[in-house]
């Protein structure tokens, strides 16, 4: 198991052929308190860079990036009870949803923690 | 997310917001905290107890000089001559043709008025107003002062402490008070709903009144964000987003603030197209929407009806004390009576909102003398 992490505040653990995704605890806490996760559909097949999801805090609406490319397999249905759960446990959780990986290359272009630690020291 | 930038401006307590952690960003050109502990944290404590808000980005005027009544009706639509000394109304500075340049709060504090405006707007009301101003009114932009606001069902008590007989005011009354020996400015009132005072303090007296105020175990600071979902919830609407010069007082629902010698006499700027709506309706209307589900509709959504579009959200957000997402926007005088069924585009998903009366959570002003 291999956890990578994106400039957008994303992580991707991946498991075998799947990969699944959420925004990191950096993530949550700019955010504040979410209340609502718009989440793709299954089937739906989504694009390094592009839109795969949003959030709703109560300030605001964030989009959220696909980290890599590849088809939603599975979504988080207990988001849709408890949206804090990305607040409590942003990278456990409160994941968003469950993907192929459509080009494993692209997961080279990622992070990892400790890289993704010192990006983060440096905002 | 947008973290305060250089260009921002500091106001006299950028460094004590900074010591309890806010997190700052830029708003209406000055580096603000936009929360404390968190948004619904703090939302929630100023409805169960007591929250302290800088809201020292506002401008502080005041008027002076013979006919300064006079001059000020010359520009809104209140009744500022019959306002007695240490009260204050709801205001709205008007363009020629009837259209909102802002909305503020004006005091007769016996020889002069002191008006309270909106911070991104001060400047341009400033100009506006200068150019009309009587010769012998005199307009004076108090810089050196800072407003605090403290908001919530314990700061009678709170604030007594501290400040003496506050409890003599009762909502929309003001006086000269003293805290921790500096002469400030203390009005009942507010824009959380919530019983509140609004306490005008020298800037550099501040941070120890401030201080004072934050050392009461009811009080809390409390940042932006939960400034306007308490605003949202008590349906008070937020100048740029929810009123511009593209809205009459009547098409925003403000009508109360066109005192009734005004309605009678006009004379206000705009005066004839708002008193036609007045009269005859406006073609739109400011709304409150209770939201269906759990997805918030925000500034810019549409608003429709089957598949006419009619209107469109001005501010929308989760409601904590609702405990669901509400929103305000303007929709079609045929569709804004209270119960109409409506539809709002969501990133191309239509959720279902019903047109509901404001305040979305009741009013607790205090009306009545003896607290």
């Amino acid at each position: 198991m291999t956890v990578y992490y994106s400039k957008e505040h994303e992580w991707v653990r991946v498991e075998g052929d799947t990969a699944t995704v959420g925004i990191t605890d950096y993530a949550q806490s700019q955010l504040g308190d979410v209340v609502f996760v718009e989440l793709p559909a299954v089937g739906k097949a989504l694009v390094q860079g592009k839109d795969a999801a949003v959030v709703e805090s109560v300030k605001a609406a964030s989009e959220v990036y696909a980290p890599i490319s590849g088809s939603v397999s599975e979504v988080n249905d207990a988001l849709e009870a408890d949206p804090s759960l990305v607040n409590s446990a942003a990278e456990t959780d409160g994941w968003f949803f469950r993907m192929s990986i459509g080009n494993a290359a692209e997961l080279s272009g990622l992070m990892d923690a400790d890289a993704y630690a010192a990006f983060c020291a440096d905002l | 997310m947008s973290e305060a930038d250089e260009t921002a401006l500091a106001l006299p307590l950028d460094a004590l917001h900074r010591a309890l952690g806010g997190r700052m960003v830029p708003f209406a050109g000055y580096a603000m905290p936009v929360q404390f502990e968190g948004i619904m944290a703090e939302h929630n404590w100023t409805r169960e107890s007591a929250g302290l808000f800088d809201v020292s980005h506002m401008g502080q005027l005041e008027f002076r000089g013979q006919g300064v009544a006079e001059a000020l009706e010359s520009l809104m639509p209140g009744d500022f001559l019959a306002l007695r000394e240490n009260r204050m109304r709801y205001s709205l500075l008007l363009d020629d043709n009837g259209g909102i340049i802002d909305d503020l709060m004006v005091t007769n504090r016996g020889d002069h008025f002191y008006v309270v405006v909106n911070g991104a707007t001060k400047h341009g009301d400033i100009a506006h107003i200068a150019a009309r101003l009587a010769g012998g009114v005199s307009l004076v932009h108090r810089t050196d002062l800072a407003l605090l606001a403290l908001q919530g069902p314990k700061v009678a008590d709170a604030l007594a402490r501290v400040a003496g007989e506050v409890s003599t005011l009762v909502f929309m009354k003001a006086g000269a008070f003293r805290i921790e020996g500096v002469d400030v400015w203390v009005s009942r009132s507010g824009y959380t709903g919530e019983d509140g005072f609004e306490i005008s303090v020298p800037a550099d007296k501040a941070e120890a009144v401030a201080s004072a105020l934050l050392a009461q175990p009811e009080v809390k600071p409390i940042g932006l964000g939960a400034r306007d979902s308490l605003r949202l919830e008590a349906g008070l609407p937020l100048y740029g987003h929810d009123l511009s010069t593209a809205s009459t007082p009547i098409e925003a629902d403000l009508g109360f603030a066109i005192s009734k010698r005004r309605k009678l006499e006009g004379g206000f700027p705009g005066a004839e197209r708002v008193l036609g709506q007045l009269l005859n309706g406006a073609p739109v209307k400011r709304i409150g929407l209770r939201i269906e589900g759990k997805l918030p509709a925000r500034e810019g959504a549409e608003i429709f009806a089957g598949t006419e579009k009619v209107g469109v959200i001005t501010s929308g957000g989760f409601a904590p004390t609702v405990g669901a997402p509400i929103a305000m926007g303007f929709v079609s005088a045929n569709h804004a009576a209270d119960g109409t069924a409506l539809e709002i585009d969501v990133r191309g998903r239509r959720i279902a909102a019903v047109v509901a009366p404001m305040p979305f959570v009741p009013h607790r002003y205090v009306r009545q003398g003896g607290q």
